[in-house]
């Protein structure tokens, strides 16, 4: 396996150029470069808001220096609250090209259309003149969600990953998995796996708080086709949701944008801190995908019963079917049938050991079916947390 | 003995979860007792496979997924119209479980 080596040691399995928007009136002219560049490796990224916020900073700055980019171009409209000085000193200090254009500046529009094309060439050519170097499977990180969950998810697709999860953890690679809403009922269970009492205490208080929080929010992180594909409760989903975690133990809990230092199985909390404020903790799934990648994941396995098409920007998105009927409708999409399973002409283990396989490939530039139908998804929002505690990452192995 | 057409997930459950299609009217063979099923049940969603009462545990995976809302049959539907969430309400597009419409 080979990687793209970056300036700061990091490596990469896709060689990106970002075009970012800082603020919805700058979405426009930054989608145009993108589009007129017709690169799939230029991708758009961005963030709707006026105001500034620390979160959002945070993950977008995690998101230009992610292992997979090789440059950013930033499109400013020029009076938005984002912090694009902080943003571009992040970026350089990484050893990665950056440029902003201030379209207040440029002279509108087309003039920043103009030159942002002009410097989506200089950046691209940087981009091909990274280096590609051995890259081993533990210095891979594979983040897991599941979305549009059924009845089968946690029977055929979910423990499958899992079992993928724990050969990729075996071999020292980096594991993330998340929705601490999606973990209601599985707790205890759960902080019985954490390598050290005091982050299994931790593990508890983050579901503790997710069920706090979604119950403020009055609905839980459950959508009506889930019910459709004969889940009934929450608790019944996160059953299902958990099995994606494998059976490792569990190295740690991190926040959006924490990167682990050492491989292992990892919890992200993506449920704010605080009482509610912005709203949901993540509006639809391509919101924890975001977060999964601002945390390093090079690409991520997407589990799903009624048939989720989304893929992602930056990071390469594989789908893992549960439903054997939604993976005959939707075969197009589907990278991995692990509604055998559930036909019974397949083994769970067998289903795993074909992710683990189809991880590597992707790894190894092998385009996941979203990614060659141009799937590109992205979306970032106002959130705030409170930075981990010291018990969230144990350092003992 | 189970009919191919659903699975037991562990053997503490109380519920068999369907993995092929069954419609209304079918027979089908569970615990050893033959039962005709009163409604079609799609993939992925799961019957009673045994008699559940009220407030009741409804066990898959071996943990506890919610409670009745009423008394279920060997053999029923289990979904939202029969049990709840004992954390935080599901919901369709249309309501939230338990709201009347």
């Amino acid at each position: 396996m080979k990687g793209y080596l970056r300036s700061d040691g990091r490596k990469g399995i896709r060689n990106v150029v970002l075009v970012t928007y800082l603020v919805e009136c700058a979405h426009h002219v930054a989608k145009t470069i993108v589009n007129q560049s017709e690169s799939s490796d230029v991708q758009l990224i961005g963030f709707p808001g006026c105001y500034p916020n620390s979160y959002s900073l945070n993950i977008m700055e995690k998101l230009c220096t992610h292992p997979n980019v090789a440059g950013v171009l930033v499109i400013s409209l020029g009076c938005e609250g984002f912090n694009r000085e902080q943003l571009a000193q992040t970026v350089l200090d990484s050893g990665r090209p950056i440029e902003t254009l201030v379209i207040q500046k440029q002279g509108g529009t087309q003039k920043t259309i103009n030159a942002g094309l002009t410097h989506i060439q200089e950046l691209m050519a940087e981009a091909e003149k990274v280096k590609r170097v051995p890259m081993g499977i533990d210095e891979l990180v594979v983040g897991t969600i599941c979305g549009g969950s059924d009845g089968t998810s946690g029977i055929g697709a979910n423990p499958a990953v899992g079992h993928c999860f724990d050969q990729l953890i075996e071999n020292n690679a980096t594991c993330i998995f998340e929705e601490t809403g999606e973990l209601i009922g599985c707790e205890q269970i759960m902080a019985e796996r954490a390598i050290t009492p005091e982050l299994g205490e931790e593990l508890l208080k983050a579901v503790e708080k997710a069920e706090h929080y979604y119950t403020a929010m009055g609905y839980g992180s459950f959508a009506p086709g889930n019910a459709e594909g004969g889940l009934s409760t929450q608790e019944e989903k996160s059953m299902g949701a958990y099995a994606k975690s494998g059976s490792s133990k569990i190295h740690g809990l991190i926040k959006p944008g924490d990167i682990p230092k050492q491989g292992g199985l990892y919890l992200m909390d993506v449920v704010p801190d605080g009482d509610p404020l912005f709203g949901f903790p993540n509006i639809a799934d391509s919101a924890e995908i975001i977060e999964m990648i601002a945390s390093g994941s090079h690409l991520i396995l997407f589990t799903t019963g009624r048939g989720s098409v989304v893929g992602s920007a930056i990071s390469p998105v594989i789908k893992v079917c549960a439903n054997p009927e939604t993976y005959e409708m939707l075969t197009d999409d589907m990278d991995i049938n692990a509604g055998k399973v559930i036909k019974g002409e397949a083994s769970v283990q067998s289903v795993g050991d074909e992710i683990y396989q189809l991880v590597q490939d992707v790894a190894q530039g092998a385009l996941s079916k979203s990614e060659a139908l141009g799937h590109q998804e992205f979306i970032l929002t106002y959130k705030q947390f409170e930075a981990i505690g010291p018990s969230c990452l144990p350092t003992i192995r | 003995m189970i009919d191919k057409r659903f699975v037991l997930l562990n053997s503490e459950d109380n519920v068999f979860v369907c993995c092929e299609k069954v419609y209304s009217g079918t027979n089908i063979c569970l615990e050893d007792k033959t039962i005709c099923l009163l409604t079609d049940i799609n993939v992925g969603h799961k019957i009673a496979r045994k008699n559940i009462s009220l407030e009741q545990a409804i066990i898959k995976y071996g943990a506890p997924i919610g409670s009745a809302i009423q008394a279920i049959n060997f053999g029923d539907h289990v979904h939202m119209h029969n049990m709840k969430s004992d954390y935080i309400p599901s919901h369709t597009r249309q309501k939230k479980a338990g709201e009347k419409r």
